[in-house]
C-alpha cells in the first residue's frame, strides 16, 4: 500500500486537492481490507498445511505464525512416494488428463458449431441458436440422473469418455465463440473461395487463426471448469484409480476420521497449477467470462 | 459425388453444426424425455410401474422436500440480496479514479473463484468448526462469547453457506459489472456534471439504468446457481446429511433419492419441480425487467 502513495500525490495536483487524496486513500484502503478478507481463508489454509497432523487438529485453521510449530512434514508426506503419495499423484495426473482432453475436444467442436452459426445463413439457423440459448436455461443438475443412467446404458460408466462426451458441445462456449466470430469480416471467406479454398479450408486455415484470442479465453475458462469439476465426474468414475483431485480429496473425509493433514496440504498443492495459469493469462479470464454479461 | 455434396456451400454449415444437433439429441433431449417419463413411474429393477401423478402427489406432502425447497429458495434470495448490489457498488468504486493499484485488487478478489468447492468447502468447514480453534468461534471469544456449534443450527448454517458463496463470487460479479461499466459512454457523466448532478444522482440516473443488461445477466445466472446449489452444502457438512436437514437443498434431495436411495422416479419428479420453479422465477424476473420487449440478438 505504501508504494501507491506517491501516485496519489501526483493525482492530487490535478483535481480537488486534499479532499481527493483522502477519498482516494479511503477507497484504496477499502479494497485492501476486502482483499485481506478474501485472502484470509486461503492464507489460513496455507499456514495450516505446514502443521503436522496433531498440531493441525489442535489448532485447526488458526492464524498462528509461530514458525517453530511449522514443518514441511505434510508436503514431504505427499511427495514421499508412499501409498498415499501415489494415490495423490494419480488423482493429479487424472485431473490433468481429463482437463486436457476436455479442453481440446470442447474447443474443437464448439468452434466448428459456432463457426457454422456465425458465418453462414442457412435454414434453421435461428432455431438452432435459440436452442443453444435455451439449453443454458436448464441447470445441469436436472439432467444429471437420466444422463447417469444413459451413460450406464451406453457402457461408458467409469470411463473418461462418459465424463467428457455429454459436455463437449457446451452451450456457453458455443455462445462465446459465436459472439466473437459474428464481428469477423466475412469478406475473408469470399476471398478464400475466390482463391479456390474449400469451405473447410476457409474454416481452418483462414478463420481459425484470427479467432485465436477467443480460443485463449475459452481454453482457460474451460480448463478451470474441468479442473474443479466434481459432481459429474464423481457420478461417472467408480474405480479409485480413476478419481480426479476433487473426488480424491473428498474421499479423505470419512466417517471414521478425517485425514486433514493430507487433505489441506493436498488442496493447497493442487492450487499451484491453477494460480500459475491465472497469473500468466489473467487477461483472458476476464475476456472469456464477461462476454455474456455485456451483450445481455 | 458425395465429396462434392459435403463440400458445397449449402451443405457445409450443416456439417459444422451437426455435432451440436447430435449432442443436443443424445445428451439433452433424450435424458430430458427420460426424466419426464420416469417421473410418472416407480422405477424398480424388476420393471417400471406406472404411477401417474403419484410421485408428484407424494412430493407435495413430503416434509423433507419442503425443507429442501425452503433452504434452496432462501439461499437463492439471499445470494441475490448480497451478490448483486454490493458487487455493483464495488465495481463503481473500482471504476472511479480514486482507487490505486486496481489490477492487484481485481486479481485478488477473483482468486476465490479459482478454488474448487472441495477446497473452499473444507476451509470454510474448518473456519465454522464447533471447536474452539475455528475462526468464527475465535471471533466470538474475542467479543467474550462462548463457542457455538455453527453448523448445527439452521440460521448459522445458512450464514456459513452464504459467506462461502459471497467469498467465492463477489469478485466475479464485480468483474461482470466492471465490464458493463466499460460500455457506458463517459460523456454522459461529464454532461451530468455540467448540469450539476451529484455523485449519487449520476449513479442513480446513469449507471444503474445502463448497467441493466449486466444486472439481468447476473440476476439470471444467480437465480439458477442459487436454486441448483448442492456441492457447497455437500462439502460444508462433509456429505449430504446435515443435522435436521438444515443444509439440504433441492439438488441435494434429488441426489439423496436418486443416487443414495436409487428411487429414480421420485428423484426425477424432484428435478422437474426444480426446473419448473427455476423457469417460473426467471420468467417473472425477465418479464418484470422488460427483457422480452427488446428484439432478440
Amino acid at each position: 500500500m505504501d508504494a501507491t502513495m506517491p501516485m496519489t500525490n501526483q493525482k492530487a495536483k490535478k483535481v480537488g486537492g486534499t479532499k481527493t487524496v483522502i477519498l482516494s486513500v479511503i477507497s484504496t484502503a477499502f479494497f485492501v481490507l476486502l482483499c485481506a478478507l478474501v485472502v484470509f481463508p486461503v492464507l489460513a489454509g496455507l499456514l495450516a498445511s505446514f502443521r503436522p497432523g496433531r498440531e493441525l487438529i489442535r489448532k485447526g485453521l488458526a492464524l498462528d505464525l509461530n514458525v517453530k510449530t511449522m514443518s514441511l512434514t505434510n508436503y514431504a508426506y505427499i511427495l514421499s512416494g508412499n501409498e498415499d503419495s501415489i494415490k495423490y499423484f494419480t488423482w493429479f495426473k487424472n485431473s490433468l488428463i481429463l482437463t486436457v482432453v476436455t479442453v481440446l475436444l470442447t474447443l474443437f467442436f464448439c468452434y466448428l458449431i459456432a463457426y457454422g452459426l456465425a458465418m453462414y445463413d442457412f435454414k434453421g439457423k435461428n432455431v438452432l441458436f435459440f436452442i443453444v440459448i435455451a439449453t443454458m436455461m436448464v441447470p445441469f443438475e436436472i439432467l444429471m440422473l437420466p444422463l447417469y443412467q444413459e451413460i450406464i446404458g451406453m457402457g461408458l460408466i467409469d470411463t473418461t469418455a462418459g465424463v467428457v462426451l455429454p459436455g463437449i458441445c457446451s452451450a456457453s462456449t458455443i455462445f462465446f465463440f459465436r459472439q466473437y466470430m459474428i464481428s469477423l469480416p466475412k469478406e475473408l471467406m469470399e476471398a478464400g473461395r475466390i482463391d479456390g479454398a474449400s469451405e473447410y479450408g476457409i474454416c481452418f486455415k483462414i478463420m481459425l487463426p484470427i479467432t485465436k484470442p477467443a480460443f485463449a479465453s475459452m481454453a482457460i475458462l474451460c480448463s478451470m471448469g474441468s479442473w474443479n469439476n466434481m459432481l459429474w465426474p464423481m457420478l461417472v468414475y467408480r474405480s479409485a484409480d480413476k478419481f480426479t483431485l476433487p473426488i480424491g480429496l473428498n474421499t479423505l473425509l470419512t466417517p471414521y476420521g478425517n485425514n486433514y493433514d493430507v487433505l489441506i496440504a493436498g488442496s493447497m498443492f493442487s492450487l499451484i497449477p491453477v494460480f500459475i495459469v491465472f497469473i500468466a493469462f489473467q487477461r483472458y479470464f476476464v475476456d472469456g467470462m464477461t462476454v455474456g454479461a455485456v451483450k445481455g | 459425388m458425395f465429396k462434392k455434396f459435403i463440400y458445397s456451400k449449402k451443405v457445409a454449415p450443416y456439417v459444422f453444426v451437426l455435432p451440436f444437433i447430435l449432442s443436443f439429441a443424445i445428451f439433452w433431449v433424450y435424458p430430458m424425455c427420460s426424466t419426464i417419463r420416469m417421473s410418472f413411474f416407480d422405477i424398480k429393477p424388476a420393471g417400471d410401474i406406472f404411477v401417474g401423478l403419484g410421485n408428484y402427489r407424494k412430493l407435495a406432502k413430503d416434509p423433507v422436500f419442503r425443507i429442501a425447497v425452503g433452504n434452496s429458495v432462501r439461499y437463492m434470495l439471499w445470494t441475490l440480496v448480497l451478490l448483486i448490489p454490493f458487487p455493483m457498488l464495488f465495481a463503481v468504486l473500482m471504476d472511479s479514479n480514486l482507487v490505486k493499484a486496481k489490477g492487484v485488487w481485481k486479481a485478488i478478489l477473483y482468486t476465490p473463484a479459482l478454488t474448487s468447492v472441495v477446497i473452499s468447502g473444507t476451509l470454510f468447514r474448518l473456519m465454522f468448526s464447533e471447536y474452539d480453534t475455528g475462526q468464527m468461534n475465535q471471533i466470538l471469544h474475542f467479543f467474550g462469547f462462548e463457542s457455538y456449534k455453527w453448523l448445527k443450527n439452521g440460521h448459522t448454517g445458512m450464514f456459513a453457506l452464504l459467506l462461502l458463496c459471497c467469498w467465492r463470487w463477489t469478485g466475479v460479479n464485480m468483474l461482470y459489472f466492471l465490464s458493463g461499466l466499460k460500455s457506458i459512454d463517459k460523456e454522459l457523466y461529464e454532461a451530468a456534471s455540467i448540469d450539476g448532478a451529484t455523485g449519487w444522482q449520476k449513479f442513480h440516473y446513469i449507471t444503474r439504468p445502463l448497467l441493466k443488461p449486466t444486472t439481468i445477466y447476473v440476476l439470471t445466472i444467480s437465480i439458477y446457481a442459487g436454486l441448483a446449489m448442492f456441492l457447497e452444502s455437500f462439502m460444508l457438512w462433509a456429505g449430504n446429511a446435515s443435522p435436521h436437514n438444515i443444509g439440504l437443498t433441492i439438488v441435494g434431495y434429488l441426489y439423496r433419492r436418486g443416487i443414495e436411495k436409487n428411487q429414480m422416479g421420485y428423484a426425477s419428479a424432484v428435478g422437474l419441480v426444480l426446473l419448473i420453479i427455476a423457469l417460473i422465477i426467471n420468467f417473472i424476473q425477465l418479464f418484470a425487467s422488460g427483457t422480452f420487449k427488446k428484439e432478440k440478438d
